[in-house]
């Protein structure tokens, strides 16, 4: 079933906190990953897998790079599982 | 007409000796981190690396090669003359043709044995390890020598921020040869070109010589998705070696995956469920990566930290430019 932006924006953001240990309070939508986060490449790889696997979508390498900020990522997912 | 004959060689192989030479000065984070505009804290929390060894400019590739080469020959108990062939795994022979590997015979007093080089970056020891069990099983040769050896740091650009401040220079050498047990599992290996560009020389030499201003040809990854790659598509491969080996993770004394950087090995060991017992080769931590030579010279430091691991089975895998992977199970010397 595919989620809402809102509930793929909860998801996202559980991941991040996984991964990096940053508050959940600090990941919104206009947040750059690298940045505001200060997320690197290879947080940011994790993350991106481990949201494939958790709404069953497929981010290319190429469609990495363009997502910039958290808001671009969940649009991207959110359209992706639809 | 008499029929032609066919060779045949002993149906078990194992590694019988190995021999490890670093890089003769140490790097530090300090002294590659400024024209990255970077710091040591940077460094260390991104790949693990505190130092890499590299070796000063008297000190060739070759020079590494032999003194990796002498310490596994001599630890194996054979003879030089026993050797009958030599595979060198390189990506930093500084000439095109002829080979290291020819050199490396001769240096180490075992020509006229076979003696080439193959490319196939950070898996080729794997590649080497795989070709050297099928050449003696088949009785082409009846022990082989197999060298990774590098000096990669001829090969960096100090202000490249994609790898060359992780490059270190080493070789790593084995001996294989006949045995009464199996000591090297079937090998997992393939390519994937679609990645082609993903790591490798950022020009060809000819461009290089064109254009004299830009520089000698230096090495660049596109670090996200060889990340990527490394960690979830390789998982499936070390998976797949085990289970045509027939080990479990449970049964693995280590794991010796390529050195490419401490977070993908954290990662790929969480990937592949190891259990707490299982020693996991952290060499790139003062040694740098260095592609070819990083698994040798990785599980020539585990053994001399822990000794008793000898004998017991440990999972190596192997995987680079190419894009390339290799992966097989072999009893530690």
């Amino acid at each position: 079933m595919a989620h809402t932006t809102e509930e793929v924006l909860a998801g996202l953001t559980e991941l991040v906190t996984d991964e990096t240990g940053i508050a959940a309070d600090q990941v919104s939508l206009e947040k750059s990953f690298t940045d505001d986060l200060d997320i690197d490449s290879i947080s940011m790889m994790t993350i991106v897998v481990n949201a494939e696997e958790k709404f069953d979508v497929k981010i290319p390498d190429d469609e990495v790079k363009n997502l910039t900020t958290v808001g671009e990522a969940v649009e991207f997912i959110t359209k992706a599982q639809a | 007409m008499s029929p032609l004959r066919q060779s045949t060689g002993s149906p078990y192989t194992r590694i019988l000796g190995l021999g490890a030479a670093r890089g003769d000065t140490a790097v530090s984070n300090d002294e590659v981190a400024g024209p990255i505009d970077s710091s040591d804290e940077w460094i260390r929390q991104r790949t693990g690396v505190i130092e890499r060894k590299r070796s000063s400019a008297h000190e060739g590739v070759i020079d590494l090669a032999e003194r990796a080469a002498k310490e596994a020959q001599e630890k194996s108990g054979i003879s030089p003359s026993d050797i009958g062939a030599v595979i060198v795994a390189t990506i930093s022979n500084p000439v095109q043709t002829p080979s290291l590997a020819s050199l490396l015979a001769h240096r180490i007093g075992v020509a006229p044995a076979a003696a080439y080089d193959i490319s196939a970056a950070c898996a080729g020891y794997t590649y080497g390890i795989a070709q050297a069990d099928a050449l003696i099983r088949s009785g082409a040769a009846s022990h082989v020598l197999v060298v990774g050896a590098e000096k990669l740091s001829e090969l960096v650009e100090p202000t490249d921020r994609s790898i060359s401040f992780l490059l270190g220079d080493g070789a790593g050498a084995a001996v294989v040869g006949p045995s009464d047990t199996i000591g090297i599992g079937p090998t997992v290996w393939g390519s994937d070109g679609s990645k082609w560009d993903a790591v490798g020389m950022n020009k060809p030499l000819k461009a290089a010589f064109e254009d004299r201003e830009g520089g000698y040809p230096t090495l660049r990854q596109d670090g996200q998705a060889v990340f990527r790659w490394a960690v979830w598509e390789m998982a499936k491969v070390a998976k797949e070696a085990l289970e045509v080996s027939g080990v479990s993770v449970e049964e693995l004394t280590a794991f010796v995956p390529h050195q490419a950087n401490m977070r993908i090995i954290d990662e790929f060991a969480k990937q592949l469920g190891l259990p707490e017992s299982v020693l996991i080769a952290r060499d790139i931590e003062t040694t740098g990566n260095t592609s070819a030579a990083s698994i040798p010279l990785a599980m020539h430091r585990l053994l001399e930290e822990h000794p008793g691991a000898s004998g017991g089975l440990a999972l190596q895998i192997g995987f680079g430019a190419g894009l390339v992977f290799g992966a097989q199970v072999v009893t530690l010397p």
